[in-house]
């Protein structure tokens, strides 16, 4: 804003209001829905004001999943996406590290072909080689397993990339320095570029965990045992059949405990939730 | 790029860049190479043998209607979501820059859908535009318009785009704040001594500055719309009705999962590989040079 013009900062505020109404309307639905009975959805219209059923509806789910549909309780499948996130974040962080650190600071031959190797992975997306990998986790015996569901995930160029860049940009002196004292290579990752790092392991856990949690398709294809489901599968097979059969305010409860977490961590870690998603995409 | 300074050791690097290497070629490289491999094959109806047949499953592929038409299903699917999504929080960034009290709080209260899956937001959606319950679905009928998205393609195919664009107009937001924010005050505070108004300010300062920013939105929007909605569809339409939301990545789904057709799908994997390479090489050859932030 240059100057002070009280009618344009008024239309800002009003167009930024009702940005903010349509992007949370269906957020608020969800919530009443999930606090409604079954018949006090499926008489149109569906009151707007939240009902009485919130523990009712929650409980129902979290043990037991949907009455008519599918029985599978929630609980388990919050853990098991917990798991997930976890260990993919975990899991990419940990592995991108380590060869980011190996591809800068040493020479050796095969550093290049490497790092190219890496590179290509940005071209594969999972979605165009979905069967071929489900064969080969099929043929590993990691079907219905945290494994089969973490492993296929981490390896990411992005990490990789995101730390390469951030080391590029620390200065020689710190190593040699290092070298001077006698400290080995080992040494100096984990006192000194580790400590350094963890801004930048911060915001990348951030936006790893949401990827993790928000995973469909891979879990969809590698688990097919009830016990193995994440919660945003969950959702997916508690809507069977027509529109009338689905008890929608127990599949918008268990929506709301799909989005929740991811919803949490973005708004309390939103500093490194934006700093990890400017820098990824660098 | 190079460091002057390294360290020595015959056997440490590859300890170290062995994790990803492994996983990376067990996980990447050897299915992209057997999909490769699976979309030179024509399998029997029971799966029992496989013939070699070259390039027949690709020219199978370019005179079936069904997979023209996925194409131009993603193209219209992608450049909707693309163009709406930019369009929508492009306003809300400008707006947001505009205002100096409560920017932190539209800020946080604009960014969260980010954190919603794509799947989980096709039921959200799903459900308030539902046929016979859906409050939206309600409205429309009350102003006479026949909504029923189970057999309307058209409508299918509005449902899913929102569905899609609603989760990504935090992320373009967010980018276009940094990039707005990047825009020296010298230039704007002149033009406005110029007397020029905001809007013209807009139109010729702030959006050509901000075209490398829309540029690379434009290429991660396509590339979402491509890949990323999978959970979208799968959710709300499942690819229909008949065929009206099945994009590409969805028919490969469709065809190699549920159809059971393995060199049809591995070939259509095949083609997505060669887009998906094609966008990337656009990203950075063209965007990453010139973005800054």
């Amino acid at each position: 804003m240059v100057e002070n013009r009280p009618f344009t900062t008024l239309l800002a505020h009003v167009v930024l209001i009702l940005g903010v109404v349509v992007v949370a309307f269906p957020l608020y639905v969800t919530f009443v829905a999930s606090t409604l009975t079954y018949d006090q959805i499926i008489t149109v219209p569906m009151p707007l004001t939240p009902g009485d059923q919130f523990f009712e509806n929650y409980g129902q789910v979290l043990r037991s999943g949907s009455a008519k549909g599918s029985h599978a309780a929630v609980l388990p499948m919050l853990a098991n996406s917990l798991a997930m996130a976890v260990g993919v974040a975990v899991g990419k962080i940990a592995i991108s590290i380590v060869s980011a650190f190996a591809i800068v600071y040493f020479r050796f031959p095969l550093r290049r072909f490497f790092f190219w190797m890496i590179f290509v992975t940005l071209m594969l997306p999972i979605e165009v080689r979905i069967i071929p990998t489900y064969g080969v986790a099929a043929s590993l015996h990691l079907l219905n397993s945290y494994s089969g569901l973490i492993l296929p995930l981490i390896a990411s160029a992005t990490a990789t990339f995101l730390f390469r860049q951030f080391y590029l940009t620390i200065p020689d002196e710190l190593a040699e320095a290092a070298r001077i004292d006698g400290a080995g290579p080992l040494r100096f990752f984990w006192d000194v570029l580790l400590p350094l790092s963890r801004t930048n392991i911060a915001a990348l856990f951030v936006i790893l965990f949401i990827l993790g949690w928000n995973q469909y398709l891979w879990p969809l294809l590698i688990t097919s045992e009830e016990s193995m489901y994440t919660v945003v599968i969950g959702i997916k097979r508690m809507i069977s059949g027509g529109d009338a059969a689905n008890e929608w305010n127990l599949i918008m409860a268990t929506a709301m405990l799909a989005l929740l977490p991811p919803a949490i961590v973005v708004v309390l870690m939103q500093k490194w939730f934006v700093k990890g998603l400017v820098e990824t995409e660098k | 790029m190079e460091k002057r300074v390294v360290f020595q050791s015959k056997w440490l690097p590859y300890a170290l860049v062995a994790p990803q290497i492994a996983i990376t070629a067990i996980f990447f490289f050897w299915p992209a190479v057997q999909a490769g491999y699976f979309s030179f094959l024509v399998q029997d109806p029971f799966g029992q043998s496989s013939k070699f047949v070259w390039f027949q499953n690709f020219r199978d592929l370019v005179r079936d209607t069904n997979y023209l038409e996925s194409f131009q299903t993603t193209a219209v699917f992608s450049l909707a979501v693309a163009l709406s999504g930019i369009a929508i929080s492009l306003l809300l960034a400008v707006m947001a820059e505009r205002v100096v009290r409560g920017a932190t709080i539209y800020k946080t209260l604009l960014i969260w859908p980010y954190a919603v899956a794509p799947a989980v937001a096709g039921v959200l959606w799903a459900f308030l535009f539902a046929p016979s319950l859906g409050i939206v679905a309600y409205w429309l009928d009350r102003l006479g318009v026949a909504w029923n998205y189970n057999v309307n393609g058209g409508q299918a195919m509005l449902l899913v785009v929102i569905a899609a664009t609603w989760k990504q107009i935090s992320y373009n937001f967010l980018f276009f704040l940094a990039g707005l924010q990047s825009i020296p005050r010298s230039l704007l505070e002149a033009a406005a001594i110029d007397g020029a108004t905001p809007l013209r300010r807009f139109w010729t300062i702030v959006f050509p500055l901000l075209s490398p920013t829309t540029f690379f939105l434009l290429v991660i929007n396509v590339v979402y719309a491509f890949f990323d909605t999978f959970g979208v569809i799968d959710a709300t339409t499942e690819g229909g009705p008949a065929s009206a939301t099945q994009i590409l990545v969805y028919k490969v789904y469709f065809d190699g999962v549920k159809g059971s057709d393995l060199g049809g799908s591995a070939a259509q994997s095949v083609v997505l590989m060669a887009i998906v390479i094609a966008l990337t090489v656009v990203q950075f050859r063209f965007v990453e040079k010139k973005v800054q932030y």
